[in-house]
């Protein structure tokens, strides 16, 4: 090993080290911020000796496509909204899949013989990385709300089972030595490709965190993968860690929506069965004035936010009744649901923004107690939920997720759009209860007319 | 055994990042995962090499989607989680 090589490889070390501490303090909220530091640190160490990696030539074409892409990625990543956040990086997640892809093409096209072992491993990762690319998009494409609806149809599974053995019988032709002409290898990546969009259609909106949270472990494994194949321990252990730390991620996004990964990749059925929806009773209305009355006089308020809430920006207002409330003496708080929001944190980090502090705001585990002695619970923009149906109907497909049990308030308070049911298409008998008060409108305006209501008491 | 070896790796770095990331709260599930997206960023690394080393045009052609597709990868990944920690800063120096 020259001595420029062992300056590089020691380099590669060093950004292995600060790419699981960066982890590390990146799974704790004190840390967490130092977390990606670290890792950055880590990424432009390991990037800038790279250029001096004996052999590496092309300088200018990997500047502009450097250039290129944290132009566009760092432009985008600045300007979108935080409520996009979670297909922002499913799209870079896509993008790191397509590059462990590409990596792998230029290996399989170059003249030079691959041992077994390395096109083995160079072809997985590129089909896992493939998949990955194209299904991010996808995901990108369903978040944004530029694809819309599932793609079912009978059989559709056994076509990607096909697929995915088309790939791989394809594969083990290459690594056998049939592939004169680099056709076979073409072939691999364009059914992978393919595959990728094939699995992500029939999935709905509901269960794109999982999906995401899936495609980034595999990139990660990809990543793994590719750095067997060019000999490079830095690229081997940091995706590794990550698809190993993805893969526990999405188990755990999964359970906290109440479902297996098996159910979210495999959907079954033409559109989302309905079941146990029929509610008794009707539902009430209440005038913004009402509502803020009651809260203000309430010793304890539960505010229980959902995506919806974000989606019409109302955080802002929504904090500053809050600030109003606990100007009167109201104890409130927030209760998180782990799927509010689109993904598991989403919430708390939209909250944040708002510049609602830490500790007013608890997990479901933490709060769901509370509810019992809580004047007002206000759900704004959440809606599956809060729905008992949760703990009652065992014929209903929400039935065994964790719920907030917001019916347990004294008095609750609903503030929805119309009345129409939520993301599930269940009907939420929550809305029904006798102590139920529908508040109808848009989140934001509804949170200002509460805003108002107060301040003229 | 070079082979061996890096089956070894394979293991212990599955094992580090289960562990690393087993006692993480809820909260910071969405961030979590953006910063795991980041790491994988490192892919940029090895882009650089296939298409350093890339001969024919097929091979630079692909090499460069490839560099653009990573660093955008490790940018896009870096600023996105970065914003959203930051939130969990100001709400510390806020207190």
């Amino acid at each position: 090993m020259s001595s420029v090589e062992t300056i590089i490889q020691s380099i590669y070390v060093v950004a292995a080290v600060l790419f699981i501490v960066g982890l590390k303090r990146m799974s704790s909220p004190t840390t967490a911020r130092t977390g990606i530091i670290w890792a950055g640190i880590g990424m432009l160490m390991a990037t800038i000796a790279t250029f001096f990696y004996p052999g590496v030539e092309n300088f200018v074409l990997i500047a502009v496509a450097i250039l290129l892409g944290t132009v566009i990625a760092g432009y985008t990543a600045k300007k979108v909204g935080m409520t996009e956040m979670p297909e922002m990086i499913a799209l870079y997640n896509g993008m790191g899949g397509g590059a462990a892809a590409a990596i792998a093409a230029v290996e399989l096209f170059k003249d030079h013989h691959l041992s077994i072992s390395v096109a083995t491993l160079a072809l997985i990762g590129g089909i896992i990385g493939s998949i990955s690319f194209t299904g991010s998009l996808i995901a990108f494409g369903k978040l944004q709300g530029m694809i819309k609806g599932t793609f079912r149809f009978k059989g559709q599974h056994q076509i990607n089972l096909v697929l995915l053995l088309g790939s791989v019988v394809l594969s083990a032709l290459v690594v056998a030595g049939f592939d004169a002409n680099a056709t076979l290898v073409i072939m691999v990546f364009v059914i992978a490709l393919i595959l990728g969009i094939a699995m992500t259609m029939p999935i709905g909106g509901g269960d794109m965190a999982v999906i995401i949270s899936l495609y980034n472990a595999l990139t990660g494994l990809a990543v793994g993968f590719e750095g067997y194949v060019l000999q490079n321990y830095s690229m081997i252990i940091a995706g590794t860690v990550v698809g190993a730390a993805g893969t526990l991620l999405t188990q755990l996004m999964a359970k906290a929506m109440n479902k297996t990964l098996i159910s979210v990749l495999f959907p079954f059925g033409e559109t989302a069965q309905v079941s146990g929806g029929e509610a008794e009773g009707e539902m009430k209305p209440i005038e913004a004035g009402d509502a803020g009355i009651m809260m203000a006089f309430a010793q304890k308020v539960i505010i229980i936010p959902g995506y919806g809430m974000a989606v019409a920006q109302a955080q802002q207002k929504v904090w500053e009744l809050s600030q109003l409330l606990i100007g009167k003496g109201v104890d409130v708080k927030f209760a998180i649901h782990p799927v509010a929001g689109r993904m598991p944190g989403h919430m708390n980090v939209l909250l944040a923004e708002a510049g609602v502090p830490y500790e007013l705001i608890f997990d479901e585990d933490e709060i769901n107690q509370e509810f019992k002695s809580c004047d007002v619970a206000l759900v704004i923009g959440a809606n599956d939920v809060v729905n008992p149906i949760a703990r009652t109907d065992p014929s209903s497909e929400i039935y065994g997720m964790p719920i907030l049990n917001a019916d347990y308030a004294s008095n609750v308070i609903v503030v929805k759009r119309g009345q129409g049911t939520g993301f599930s298409g269940i009907e939420n008998v929550l809305f029904f209860l006798d102590n139920t008060r529908m508040l109808y409108g848009d989140g934001q305006a509804v949170a200002t007319d509460l805003v108002n209501s107060i301040k003229e008491l | 055994m070079e082979t061996f070896i890096a089956i070894y790796i394979f293991m212990l770095a599955a094992f580090t990042g289960l562990e690393v990331i087993s006692k993480v709260p809820a909260i910071l599930h969405t961030p979590l995962m953006s910063g795991s997206n980041f790491i994988h960023g490192v892919v940029l690394v090895g882009a650089i090499i296939a298409l350093g080393m890339a001969e024919t045009n097929l091979e630079k052609t692909i090499g460069f989607f490839g560099v653009f597709l990573a660093s955008g990868n490790a940018v896009g990944g870096y600023v996105v989680t970065e914003r959203m920690l930051e939130m969990f800063k100001s709400k510390k120096e806020n207190e």
